[in-house]
């Protein structure tokens, strides 16, 4: 296993988001974590890249074990090093063009030289259609095109896995296609990645297992063809056919 | 305009300007550069949320706000000699105006830090850069940019406050202008043409924040380098 999180807890306030969560990630492994909203997908990823503090929870990674409730500053920066985060939003850095949002990582924080960064952000532009695009500023970019950017930003990084949160829950419908297109490249190229979605199409298609949420636990998991074509608990069958029935404009 | 007034006007033209060249400017320049270290650090201070030195922060800017700049000015020029501190009177305006306008200026900054979005610093940590990093390269950018048009603001009000330093014996062009108008007695004209001093002086420096502006706002133009 690349990624083995155990137990993962956490509260906010009297709030019981997460009720101790198991997850397993294997090299190569698409995953997606499927669920209604609020059942704690969001907050999972973001406490594996302590965006969140866990409460309780251990977690193995490349081989290393660590607590995540009480890791320290210099762990967190290493992990936070071996893997990268696309979000919802985008986020990328408003006072950068494109290519210096995927530079600024490998300079800043890796200390790469500034030639090197840049042939290494444009490859990774490249990969995502958006060289050309390299010069401007996110606001002088679309939506899909940001998402994109920030994909590549995730890319150069040379990560071990890349978390995605929801990344074309923000997207115009027509947009939504040249992000999911990017990233089934990268799923056919063999990048790890775990990823929070409602696109059904991505998960029944592109991932490898599925992982089910509600209410803060682990409801099902399974390989992706497994788990569409013989769901096995009641819940999971509800919110097939609940999708099936939003597709199908019911 | 009688002959007399016009070679008045002409001959105390440069006794005032000088000043102001020399003191007026300097003194602003100096005071706003010191308040901007000033202002960055006590905003991040309380940006980064340690207890005690937000406290302390805080205490300073409601102290510094809470009091009239010409109190304080009297306090550091009349009343810090009783218990033996002389300060030389350029320095002293220097000290006062720089702490002032210091405390003004860190709640301008601090809003600006906290109105950048949460998810700019979270993209920061997920490269993998540390909170000194993420500071240093995304919010405190973001954030000067949006505080730039007050404080350009600030800086102007500071120049013309600076006319108070006159009361503390600094020959500024507050100053030299009642110097020449107690030989001649012209008040209107001689105050009138010291206004319009500060005028050009202020204009200068509007037309460099329109300037600024532009130059810091190249990021947020949408499709300008499309």
């Amino acid at each position: 296993m690349m990624l083995e999180a155990r137990g993962v807890a956490k509260s906010f306030g009297t709030l019981e988001v997460l009720k101790g969560v198991d997850l397993r990630v294997g090299q190569g492994d698409v995953v997606a974590i499927l669920g209604p909203s609020g059942s704690g997908k969001t907050t999972l990823l973001r406490c594996l890249n302590f965006l969140e503090r866990a409460n309780e929870g251990r977690l193995t990674f490349d081989g290393e074990d660590f607590d995540l409730a009480h890791m320290g500053k210099k762990d967190i920066l290493r992990l936070r090093r071996k893997t990268a985060f696309v979000f919802q939003n985008y986020n990328l850095f408003l006072n950068k063009t494109a290519l210096e949002n995927v530079t600024e990582g490998l300079v800043t924080a890796r200390k790469m030289n500034k030639p090197d960064a840049v042939a290494k952000a444009e490859r990774a532009l490249e990969r995502v259609g958006l060289l050309d695009r390299k010069d401007h500023y996110p606001s002088q970019l679309s939506g899909g095109q940001q998402q994109r950017a920030a994909i590549a930003r995730a890319l150069a990084a040379d990560p071990e896995i890349i978390y995605f949160d929801e990344p074309t829950s923000a997207l115009d419908p027509e947009l939504i296609g040249e992000v999911l297109a990017v990233m089934r490249k990268l799923a056919e190229e063999g990048m790890t990645m775990l990823v929070v979605t409602h696109e059904m199409n991505f998960a029944r298609n592109v991932s490898t297992k599925v992982v089910f949420m509600e209410d803060g636990a682990v409801v099902e998991e399974g390989p992706a063809k497994e788990f569409f074509e013989q769901p096995k608990e009641e819940r999971v069958k509800a919110f097939l056919r609940s999708i099936e029935h939003k597709e199908a404009g019911v | 305009m009688n002959e007399r007034l016009l070679g008045i006007l002409v001959d105390s033209f440069p006794k005032i300007l000088i000043p102001g060249l020399t003191r007026t400017i300097p003194l602003t320049a100096i005071a706003f550069s010191l308040a901007m270290v000033i202002a960055v650090a006590v905003a991040l201070a309380q940006f980064a949320n340690v207890k005690v030195l937000r406290q302390f922060c805080r205490f300073y800017i409601w102290v510094i706000r809470g009091t009239p700049l010409l109190v304080q000015l009297f306090v550091v020029f009349y009343g810090l000699p009783r218990v033996g501190v002389v300060i030389e009177p350029f320095a002293a305006a220097i000290l006062v105006f720089s702490i002032n306008e210091g405390a003004y200026a860190a709640e301008i900054v601090r809003a600006a830090l906290e109105s950048v979005p949460a998810g700019q610093l979270e993209a920061g940590y997920c490269v993998g850069m540390s909170y000194l990093q993420v500071i240093r390269r995304i919010v405190l950018p973001q954030a000067l940019r949006t505080a730039f048009p007050s404080l350009a603001n600030s800086l102007i009000a500071m120049l013309k406050d600076t006319s108070l330093v006159s009361v503390v014996t600094v020959t500024e062009m507050m100053m030299a202008t009642k110097q020449i108008n107690a030989i001649y007695y012209e008040p209107l004209a001689l105050y009138l043409e010291t206004a319009f001093i500060y005028l050009m002086f202020c204009t200068v420096l509007t037309r460099l924040q329109s300037w600024g502006e532009r130059k810091l706002s190249a990021y947020e133009r949408r499709g300008a380098a499309a």
